[in-house]
């Protein structure tokens, strides 16, 4: 869901890109953070928690908590909040620690 | 209460109220600022001299509503967008409010909106008289409502009808 | 190894202003941030501040921030890293930074660390929950994305932070079903809940959140009456129809260079929690390093903006850098400061600033 008109803000967009989350294929902007573009699409759960296996979303949105680590082009524990969307990236719902390929 | 739920009391309105006797002279500006907060911009936006100096930032406006014509500068300027100018004198049975407005979309001129009080209940309807927005007012429009005059010390935003 | 005079941990409304003050005496200044811009949390508030007019009152934070990246890029003294994180401090002075996944060795002889805050959360049932946000989280989102975090939130808190996010999303076209604050009485000015309330938000004083409802989002909240002891009242519960919940419930320092440099900390709950002991220049008590902004206690933008000119105009003078005025200038700014933080308002800062300034 993306903000339509806004009384105080212009919002400059970059280039459309299309992306994959866990093998779908969805639409984002350039330069947007893949959370946002997820956001935008509706998507809202990042990860697993580990133990328990509860859903995880973003929380604090600027890099400091770690709730939001997802699978990023095979790289796990990438904090999506902070990580730039790019054309054709693979991105994935995080269950457990991550493991490096 | 004010401090309760964010809805001055009669009793805080009263203290910043222009007289009567002024009211019925024209536009004036009352400003709805019932804490001690440090700002001061409202000060610096007269061209007037009607808000009295600063002894403090920390001091709340005191509009000299004798030298205060309604003019609505400090309006825009004010962060809390707690100023507005009412004019009693605009016809035989209405009175303009004139709100500072952040949100889109604006109302059109001419348009039959519904007026809201500060609790944010809707207690009539207001025609819109005219829309100041554009670059200078930098995204705070000024709106200026015409509502029957009983109403104008009591509404402070308005809702389009059907939005929100 | 890369040497610099000041070196300055954070770009936002304290390292901005830190690295103007000094490079203007003629300091050398690497000004390093995280993101791949500068302003830090200030390109995100689009209200107009309040303040005295010399501290820019009544302009939009985004314009701030704008100005102040500007002049920062502009100035021949300052370097600017972006997207470098700070990793850590080390005994023989040296900052180690991440930037592009290189390791840059920082050896300054000045350190101002403006490394701001961070958002607190709060205990109840299921808020571990997508959905569940940080105030500024949500703030994030709509106000530099332009994206939604969903369409109907409940926020908890009604200190400014709360009051203000709230008056956003509804300005972004998000509706907002209330603002919930544990204390009997609203701790944002009242001129913010005023502008929320008459918009149609209501404002539930001692009232706190008791439970997150939904599978695997949230689907729905349940608030809760509390009586003068801040103990629930049975039979008050509220549902909430929403599928956000942003928690505005305090930010605390974040202060790991602080600790990492050996730093003396206090706990001051009025300022957040941990933060450094520090004297009027800002220095903390390992020489040579200063601290501006929310790493040394949540307070707000244009206090910050303050302790960064302090801090930078310290650090420089300690470097041997001078003006005729300087002395004048720094008068002039902690005037500024103690008139800001004089009012019924600033009780709070007052109280903590005082427990660990020496």
């Amino acid at each position: 869901m993306r903000v339509n008109e806004h009384p105080i803000l212009n919002f400059t967009k970059g280039k459309k890109v299309k992306f994959y989350y866990n093998g779908q294929q969805l639409e984002g902007y350039e330069g947007e953070t893949i959370a946002a573009a997820l956001h935008a699409n509706g998507v809202r759960v990042m990860r697993e928690s580990i133990r328990l296996h509860r859903p995880r979303g973003l929380f604090c949105n600027i890099g400091n908590c770690s709730s939001c680590l997802m699978i990023v082009n095979g790289k796990p524990n990438v904090r999506v909040c902070v990580e730039k969307l790019q054309e054709g990236m693979v991105v994935e719902t995080q269950r457990g620690k991550g493991e490096l390929k | 209460m004010l401090a309760q739920n964010g809805v001055p009391a009669p009793e805080d309105l009263a203290e910043v109220m222009p007289s009567e006797e002024r009211l019925a002279r024209g536009p004036v500006a009352m400003a709805e600022c019932f804490q001690n907060i440090p700002c001061d911009p409202c000060y610096h936006s007269c061209r007037r001299q009607a808000i009295k100096p600063f002894s403090d930032i920390n001091d709340r406006p005191q509009i000299d509503h004798e030298l205060c014509n309604g003019c609505g500068m400090c309006l825009s300027r004010c962060p809390g967008l707690a100023i507005f100018v009412i004019d009693q004198t605009y016809g035989e049975k209405e009175a303009l409010v004139k709100i500072p407005y952040e949100y889109l979309p604006l109302p059109g001129e001419g348009d039959v909106v519904e007026a809201v009080n500060r609790a944010g209940e809707t207690v009539g309807e207001a025609r819109v008289a005219k829309v100041q927005s554009g670059a200078k007012l930098d995204g705070t429009a000024i709106v200026w409502l015409v509502v029957p005059r009983e109403l104008s010390m009591e509404v402070r935003h308005f809702k389009i009808k059907g939005g929100r | 190894m890369r040497h610099t005079e000041i070196c300055i941990v954070g770009g936002g409304p304290a390292g901005l202003t830190a690295a103007l003050r000094a490079a203007a005496l003629g300091a050398a200044v690497l000004l390093i941030d995280r993101n791949d811009y500068l302003g830090g949390q200030l390109i995100k508030q689009t209200h107009r501040f309040f303040g005295s007019k010399q501290q820019r009152a009544s302009e939009r934070g985004i314009n701030i921030a704008r100005e102040l990246a500007y002049a920062v890029q502009e100035e021949e003294k300052i370097t600017v890293l972006t997207e470098a994180t700070a990793l850590g401090y080390y005994k023989d002075g040296v900052v180690l930074v991440e930037q592009n996944e290189k390791i840059i060795k920082i050896k300054p002889k000045k350190l101002i660390v403006a490394t701001g805050g961070a958002e607190k959360t709060l205990l109840f049932p299921n808020n571990d929950l997508p959905g569940v946000y940080g105030a500024g989280a949500v703030q994030t989102l709509v106000n530099v994305y332009g994206v939604k975090p969903g369409k109907r939130v409940l926020m908890v808190g009604a200190g400014n932070i709360g009051v203000i996010v709230s008056y956003q999303l509804l300005q972004a076209g998000v509706e907002v079903a209330g603002i919930v604050e544990a204390a009997p009485r609203i701790g944002a000015y009242w001129v913010h809940a005023s502008k929320v309330v008459r918009a149609g938000v209501p404002i539930y004083t001692s009232h706190t959140i008791k439970r997150a409802w939904g599978e695997s989002e949230v689907e729905g909240a349940t608030i809760v009456q509390l009586d003068e002891n801040w103990q629930p009242i049975e039979g008050t519960e509220k549902d909430f129809d929403v599928d956000v919940i942003c928690l505005s419930v305090g930010l605390s320092p974040l202060t790991e260079l602080l600790w990492q440099a050996g730093c003396k900390m206090e706990f001051v709950p009025e300022l957040g929690g941990r933060v450094p002991v520090r004297n009027e220049n800002l220095e903390t008590s390992v020489p040579g390093i200063y601290v501006a902004g929310d790493v040394s206690g949540i307070e707000e933008a244009s206090a910050a903006m303050m302790e960064g000119a302090l801090a930078g105009l310290n650090a420089a003078r300690a470097l041997g850098y001078n003006a005729p005025d300087l002395l004048q200038r720094k008068a002039e700014i902690l005037k500024e400061l103690e008139g800001l933080r004089s009012g019924p308002v600033g009780e709070k800062i007052r109280t903590g600033l005082a427990k660990v300034t020496c």
